[in-house]
């Protein structure tokens, strides 16, 4: 194969993939009620797939739905349905968008979602106890809570072998055990040990690539943009979680990516900052939003998204499958927290990395109907600013509501912040 | 002798600067920026440029500022105003470090080095409140000409507190107070302390660290000076020109590019 065969082939091709493969994944789950195959509304910080799979569950994300309205410039029309039925304007968008599409009987740009069979969450966020409670009403589905004990102080965490972490791990266990129960219930099948193994291998294989992947990006120019490709891989990364085709997908981008580094192919041109973006997307205008930065050399090298809203499998963290109950156990605990202390304690992560993703500037993106992701956000900045002298952005918006977010107010503070880079830079003696 | 220009098309009026290479101010002009925008930034530039009976092509550089300033056409490049009000700021009052900035639809708060490096800011977020619009608002609920708003403001006993924090609903709460029988002079001041008080909301997120100077329209509101004197603690720079900071800056900064030989700098947008 010639190099320029190669270039073809390997460049661009975890996001062509990927979005075939989600336009399969949406029309699989559209069609699942037809085969009579049943549906877990599961949450992606911790959704809990290993398990599920088992049972063959497809896992619908109620996030992802909602944020694909928002993707794809029709959120509006769902949140004006919720709030003309009784919502607020403040509640969470992607509830409100998930509401009205449940109103109009699953219908959704990218195919007709089932109903749920049953709802499996974490109290990762706690909008999400409340969303599955709506479910449970509108349904009569049983729902499924998994409480996993966060961070008890800032750098507190107890790990394998410390006391504390082997209590929380048993807690951990004996819920895994009744959600089992629940499941073989729901499903009408008998749990299968082996095929949680090969399931958990499978997630093995995407959570090392998916570490690996991240990683890559401390080269320069960075080789993916965590915010725009950033987003396809976690939805990958969400929706094939435990699967052959998902590993599979992330072993290649991950040697697209290395192809990358090896030739030096970024995603800019002309790569003059690097940035790590904290919060979640603006998604009511996704590609606008990234283009602001990437129009004046920004570029996003990594993202706490990637970490939180892959429920922590950042860590790379791989489990023991000779002891699968024991390990996943063990392993949910660890992503799950990660996961809350992505949101909550992420500074100390984020100073450790200016220097090897040689960072320029972080960018703060609270958003205004997500509580859980952005209270912390400001003390975050300020304990980063305190600890480094690397520029910071702090803009506000929402994820899927457009009547929240102005443009012209975003650019002429995303313009201020890199003209102040660009000072910086100058002082620093760099010629950029 | 070099000149160089700043345009500051702001959203409620246009201002622009002429410098000269001692960085003096020769000319300067403000107009309502009216519904062009294009227009108000010529006629503002144009204003300018008769003041002094200077002919464009004698000004080397043009920098457009303020929300506007990609409507600057005839401009060389494009900063934020944020930049410029720090820079301004820094040129007219060196031992500034705070700025705060109010203008018609937005206030900011600025940390300036003592090189006019910004290192921090932040603004009002998508509404107007603690702006010079809510000054507006109760100028015309209280038929009261905008200019003469601090003066009367001034001459309270007792100030009302105004709860609301929404520019719509301020008109309706003055009202409110007028038909509760409370003094003009005193709701005006609830105003004024209002407004005050959400730019220093926006000053403590960036730190306030003295000499803090106000740029912007509301500069020439005495009432707004006096309650920020008071809520401060300390007097704040300000000073005829501080209406003009934004364009000062920007002519400022043009004048560096002429002095650079017009190398452009990464950050900003050079015209194609």
């Amino acid at each position: 194969m010639s190099d320029g065969q190669t270039v073809d082939s390997i460049v661009g091709r975890g996001n062509r993939d990927g979005a075939q493969l989600f336009r399969d994944w949406f029309e699989n789950m559209t069609h699942a009620p037809e085969r009579g195959e049943k549906s877990a509304y599961v949450f992606v910080m911790g959704s809990m797939a290993e398990i599920l799979r088992v049972f063959d569950f497809h896992t619908v994300f109620p996030e992802i739905n909602s944020l694909q309205t928002a993707v794809r410039r029709v959120a509006h029309e769902y949140l004006n349905t919720a709030e003309d039925y009784g919502y607020s304007p403040d509640v969470c968008g992607y509830v409100k968008a998930d509401v009205a599409m449940q109103l109009q009987g699953g219908k959704h740009p990218m195919g007709r979602i089932p109903k749920p069979d049953i709802a499996v969450y974490t109290n990762a966020c706690n909008t999400y106890i409340k969303w599955a409670e709506i479910w449970e009403r509108m349904y009569h589905v049983p729902i499924f809570t998994l409480d996993v004990p966060g961070t008890r102080q800032h750098l507190g965490q107890t790990w394998p072998g410390h006391p504390d972490f082997e209590e929380d791990k048993k807690y951990v266990a004996a819920q895994l055990k009744e959600l089992i129960a629940t499941c073989e219930e729901v499903s009408g099948k008998k749990f299968d040990i082996d095929k949680l193994r090969e399931i958990m291998t499978q997630a093995n294989a995407m959570s090392r690539a998916w570490k690996r992947l991240l990683e890559l990006n401390k080269n320069t120019p960075s080789v993916f943009n965590a915010v725009t490709d950033g987003t396809v891989y976690l939805g990958m990364a969400n929706g094939f979680r435990g699967t052959e085709a998902g590993a599979r997908y992330f072993n290649d981008v991950v040697e697209e990516m290395e192809y990358k580094v090896a030739h030096k192919i970024g995603t800019l041109h002309d790569e003059k900052y690097r940035l790590i973006f904290v919060g979640v997307p603006c998604y009511p205008i996704f590609r606008r939003f990234n283009e602001m930065f990437t129009e004046l050399g920004g570029a996003f090298v990594s993202s706490t998204y990637l970490w939180f809203a892959s429920g922590g499998t950042n860590l790379g963290l791989e489990y023991d499958v000779s002891r699968p109950l024991d390990s996943l156990a063990e392993g949910v605990l660890i992503n799950v927290r990660h996961a809350m202390d992505s949101m909550f304690f992420q500074h100390q992560t984020l100073i450790d990395m200016i220097e090897p993703f040689k960072v320029d500037g972080v960018v703060y993106h609270p958003i205004k109907s997500c509580r859980t992701v952005s209270t912390g956000l400001a003390d975050n900045r300020r304990a980063l600013l305190a600890a480094t002298d690397v520029g910071s952005l702090f803009i506000e918006s929402d994820m899927m509501d457009k009547r929240v977010v102005s443009e012209a107010q975003l650019k002429n503070r995303i313009d201020a912040f890199f003209e102040g880079l660009a000072t910086r830079k100058q002082m620093a003696g760099h010629q950029v | 002798m070099a000149y160089a220009a700043g345009v500051d098309v702001g959203s409620t009026q246009t201002k622009a600067v002429i410098i000269n290479e001692d960085r003096q101010i020769v000319a300067r002009s403000l107009i309502d920026t009216g519904a062009n925008v294009v227009v108000a930034a010529e006629n503002a530039y144009a204003e300018a440029l008769k003041s002094m009976n200077l002919d464009e092509r004698e000004v080397e550089y043009v920098i457009g500022t303020g929300y506007g300033r990609y409507k600057v056409t005839f401009g060389d490049a494009q900063i934020t105003e944020i930049s410029c009000h720090g820079r301004g700021a820094v040129h007219m009052f060196p031992g500034t470090r705070t700025v705060v900035d109010m203008g018609g639809q937005d206030t900011k708060a600025i940390r300036v080095s003592p090189t006019g490096e910004i290192l921090d800011f932040c603004m009002n977020d998508k509404c107007a409140a603690g702006t010079g619009r809510f000054l507006g608002a109760a100028a015309s609920a209280l038929e009261i000409p905008l200019g003469e708003l601090g003066e009367v403001a001034l001459r309270a006993e007792k100030a009302v507190k105004i709860s609301t924090t929404c520019t719509v609903f301020a008109e309706s709460e003055v009202v409110s107070w007028l038909g509760k029988g409370k003094k003009i002079e005193d709701i005006l001041l609830g105003v004024h302390q209002s407004i005050v008080s959400r730019s220093l909301g926006l000053m403590r997120r960036v730190g306030i660290e003295p000499e803090v100077s106000f740029t912007g329209g509301v500069t020439r509101n005495i009432g707004v000076v006096t309650v920020l004197n008071e809520q401060l603690g300390f007097p704040v720079n300000v000073s005829e020109d501080s209406h003009y900071m934004g364009a000062l800056g920007a002519a400022l900064f043009a004048m560096d590019r002429i002095m650079a030989g017009r190398v452009p700098v990464n950050g900003e947008t050079e015209k194609a």
